[in-house]
């Protein structure tokens, strides 16, 4: 093999600085407002006058080398080659003049681009590796998140909502992409605890760290079976032990799933940051469509544009009209999982004899 | 090279209008057997629902403990080219800002011994490398640092921090998240690189309580701009706001958390002593409304998913703090935390679940913070509490 360079650590990330469009850099920390003048496309006015546009377009987030040397192009040829990514992974191209933003939409248009998730939409689906890389994935995440924005890509792109909708698939409860604060998200459960296969195990595992993997101290050593045993009261279908031991595998086609919960958020705007809560406790893995699921998705959504008032975030709706009215508009069952049983269950109880029939 | 292997149920993710991952896999698959393999495996986890991942033995580079995730096929026979398909984790530059120039030179590297296959970026903000053999860490890894480029951090570790846009491109951030945030990341190389932490930190930092980067929900500690002082308003604003249409009575006045605004039709009125600084009003209406004047954050600690007792959201651990260079008052609270945490923390316990678990009071009163009310919502409900020896009449 040919000789390598020279291996430096402890370096850090390059300084940002040199990463910024001049306009950017010319104008940090000076900036007065900004205005949104389409569905993906914003201004923002500096107090120099000078104005910076930004033309946000979607993506898968796993992408080939080869479309992140297609998007250099673009933005070599359009903003004098500088780029951005959002935190949900949106791709976004700024140029300094009014002028540049017509043949840059044009040419990302020409070129299958999908131009939006700026203000009161849908933006980019966060979400997790699933299927593609991780071991303890209950379900896809890509695939969901593709089968769900074909169906919603109108609000990624024009239509408007009363608020910005936020979206996030977890492959399993480890939930890699914080979708415990988000309107609507997709997290994969396993129902079933991991199979243990006493034979492999004695060969492959390391019993006291496939003990001490457990988050739940549900597994304990087997000294008969030269193994282990798990507690199933306790075990909480995180599929950490499989990590550690590959003798215990967790993953269960034909009842691992999905759940759908609802009503989070992160920002502090109007009330405080909302946690997601349980809408529905299963849905079957239907790849590659998950047509349970985004059909689910959608019934919630359009409960939520047809009830909401402007500016209110599902969670606020729903804080609004109450859950039981929430359960009742989206004609989805309440069933015994909805109770909740775990740590901040009696926050959860209704102490209080006022509620909507 | 593309089609080694039949993929139906993933053509079928080919069609639609939003991006295709699926194209992406068979555009990399065009020059990659990694990709290729990556694309018959999945196939295979499509039709039988099930994942074909597993763990294996602990891999990276050297001198590191973290930067890399191992993976294993656990069908190898069939798709050798996944056999291994180690991920890394490469620290993003503070908010996210690339030059194509710099991209590029990733992707030649990724090109020659990698998948060619990438995220951009993944949930805790590293440009992730997406599967590669054990044998290529140690050259990909020559190859990028040589460039300028580390690996971020995983296992129980710092994590790789990260920022919302900022003051590069908002308005609203009173403090320079992606300063803070560089600054945060060189500080802290030893301690995100060679994981000796009970579990993992991370650091998140918004320039304002909309939290674009979810600091409140997804970080060990969370640092949210805010200020200090009167809302800056433009009253002639205002009033265009309300000539091109927008109902301020109903859509700022009305909505306003904490009912301080008032509007006579002429002046747009906020008694800003009762303020709570949420954003609303302000984010609405760019044009006529700015933060106050005096800028800092607000420091907050523990949030977590809900493994394992209850997902945590970030709480107010110190109620301002000037974030300002060379940040020592943010590096010694920062110390002293974690030497809390080193303390008593179990394995695998992360700060929060640490201070449920030996209470908030003892957290404050051993790390040597003054408890305020903005710590709390309310009050405890409870006759409970426990007082000091010093407290006490001898
Ligand atoms: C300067 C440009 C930006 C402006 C003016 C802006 C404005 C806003 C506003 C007003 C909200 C709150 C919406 C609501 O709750 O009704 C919001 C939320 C959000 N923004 Fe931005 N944003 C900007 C840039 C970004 C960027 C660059 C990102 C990502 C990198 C981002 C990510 C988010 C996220 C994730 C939320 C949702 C927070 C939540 O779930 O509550 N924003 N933004
Ligand atoms: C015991 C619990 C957990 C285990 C065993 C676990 C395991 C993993 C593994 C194996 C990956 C790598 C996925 C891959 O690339 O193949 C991963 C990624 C990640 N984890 Fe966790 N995790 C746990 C808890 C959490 C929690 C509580 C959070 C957040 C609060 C979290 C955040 C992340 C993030 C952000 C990623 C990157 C995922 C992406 O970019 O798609 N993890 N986790
Ligand atoms: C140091 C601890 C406490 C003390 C000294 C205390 C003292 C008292 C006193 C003096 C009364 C009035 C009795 C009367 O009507 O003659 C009372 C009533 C009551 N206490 Fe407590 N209490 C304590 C803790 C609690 C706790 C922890 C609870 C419940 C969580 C509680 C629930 C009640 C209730 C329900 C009443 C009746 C109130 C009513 O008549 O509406 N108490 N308590
Ligand atoms: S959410 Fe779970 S399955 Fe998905 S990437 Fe994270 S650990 Fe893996
Ligand atoms: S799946 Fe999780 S909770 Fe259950 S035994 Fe394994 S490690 Fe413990
Ligand atoms: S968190 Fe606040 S300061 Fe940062 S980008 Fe979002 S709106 Fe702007
Ligand atoms: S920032 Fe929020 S609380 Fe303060 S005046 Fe505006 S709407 Fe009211």
């Amino acid at each position: 093999m040919a000789e390598l360079p020279q291996r430096q650590t402890d370096i850090g990330p390059p300084h940002y600085e040199q990463f910024l469009p001049p306009v950017i850099k010319k104008n940090y920390g000076k900036w007065i407002y900004h205005e949104e003048l389409g569905p993906g496309y914003m201004v923002h006015v500096a107090e120099s006058g000078d104005r910076v546009w930004t033309v946000r377009v979607a993506s898968p987030r796993l992408l080939s080398t080869d479309t992140i040397k297609e998007i250099c192009d673009i933005a070599d040829k359009h903003c004098d080659g500088y780029l951005r990514f959002t935190t949900r992974n949106n791709i976004e191209f700024m140029v300094d003049d009014e002028s540049k933003v017509e043949p840059l939409m044009k040419e990302l248009k020409e070129k299958g681009y999908m131009i939006g998730g700026i203000g009161s939409r849908i933006s980019n689906v966060v979400h997790t590796q699933g299927w593609v890389h991780c071991h303890s994935a209950a379900t896809d995440a890509s695939g969901i998140v593709k089968a769900l924005m074909d169906e919603l890509h109108e609000y990624f792109t024009s239509k408007d909502l009363q608020a910005r909708v936020r979206l996030a698939v977890a492959c399993c409860v480890n939930m890699c992409g914080a979708v415990h604060c988000s309107d609507i998200a997709i997290v994969g459960v396993h129902k079933t605890p991991p199979r243990i296969e006493h034979e492999r195990l004695r060969n492959l595992c390391e019993i006291p760290s496939t003990v001490a993997s457990c988050p739940t101290s549900a597994i304990s050593p087997d000294p008969q079976k030269k193994s282990v045993k798990i507690k199933l009261e306790k075990c909480m279908y995180c599929g950490n032990c499989y990590s550690v031991c590959p003798s215990m595998p967790i993953a269960d086609p034909k009842n691992d799933g999905v759940a759908i919960v609802v009503g989070g958020k992160v920002s502090n705007m109007r009330s405080h940051p909302m946690f997601s809560k349980l809408a529905i406790p299963w849905l079957p893995n239907n790849p590659p469509r998950w047509p349970e699921v985004v059909d689910a998705v959608r019934k919630i959504l359009d409960a939520y544009i047809a009830d909401a008032r402007k500016h209110e975030r599902v969670g606020e709706w729903i804080e609004r009209i109450g859950w039981e009215k929430f359960f009742k508009l989206t004609n989805l069952e309440f069933k015994l999982q909805h109770v909740d049983d775990f740590t901040f269950a009696r926050e959860t109880w209704r102490m209080a004899a006022t509620f909507k029939w | 090279m593309g089609t080694k292997h039949k993929t139906p149920l993933l053509d079928d993710l080919e069609k639609g209008p939003f991006p295709s991952f699926v194209t992406e896999i068979k555009k990399a698959a065009e020059h990659s057997e990694y990709a290729q393999d990556l694309l018959g495996q999945l196939e295979l986890s499509f039709k039988e629902k099930v994942t074909h991942w597993k763990h294996g033995g602990i891999v990276g580079v050297r001198g590191y403990g973290s930067g890399v995730i191992g993976r294993y096929s656990d069908v190898p026979e069939e798709f050798p080219g996944v056999a291994h398909f180690h991920t890394l984790r490469v620290n993003s530059p503070s908010g996210f800002f690339y030059s194509t120039k710099a991209l590029r030179e990733i992707c030649e590297v990724w090109d020659k011994y990698g998948s060619g296959l990438t995220n951009m970026h993944g949930s805790t903000g590293d440009i992730i490398l997406l599967g590669t053999k054990t044998e290529n860490l140690e050259p990909v890894f020559a190859e990028l640092s040589s460039r300028g480029w580390d690996l971020g951090g995983s296992g129980s570790a710092v994590r790789t921090p990260s920022c919302c846009v900022g003051q590069a491109r908002c308005e609203w951030s009173n403090i320079d998240t992606m300063a803070i945030t560089h600054d945060i990341t060189h500080h802290y190389q030893d301690e995100m690189h060679r994981p000796a932490f009970p579990y993992k930190f991370k650091f998140k930092v918004a320039g304002c309580a909309i939290d674009c980067i979810a600091s409140i929900a997804r970080a060990d500690m969370s640092i949210i701009g805010t200020w200090k002082g009167d809302i800056q308003i433009d009253q002639d604003e205002v009033k265009a706001y309300a000539a091109a249409g927008m109902d301020i009575q109903k859509e700022i006045v009305e909505l306003c958390p904490t009912g301080c605004m008032s509007w006579d039709g002429s002046e747009l009125k906020i008694n800003n002593e009762d303020c709570n600084r949420c954003m609303h009003c302000i984010a609405k209406m760019a044009k006529a409304l700015r933060p106050g004047p005096e800028k800092g954050a607000t420091i907050l600690l523990g949030s977590k998913a809900p493994i394992v007792t209850g997902a945590l959201m970030s709480w107010v651990i110190v109620p301002f703090m000037k974030m300002e260079p060379p940040y020592e008052e943010f590096y010694d609270l920062v110390d002293r935390i974690w030497e809390w945490w080193d303390e008593y923390g179990k394995n695998r316990e992360r700060i929060g679940e640490l201070i449920e678990r030996l209470g908030f009071p003892r957290f404050l009163k051993e790390v040597g913070i003054e408890p305020h009310p903005a710590m709390v919502k309310e009050p405890r409900r409870d006759p409970f509490f426990f007082w000091s020896e010093e407290d006490i009449e001898k």
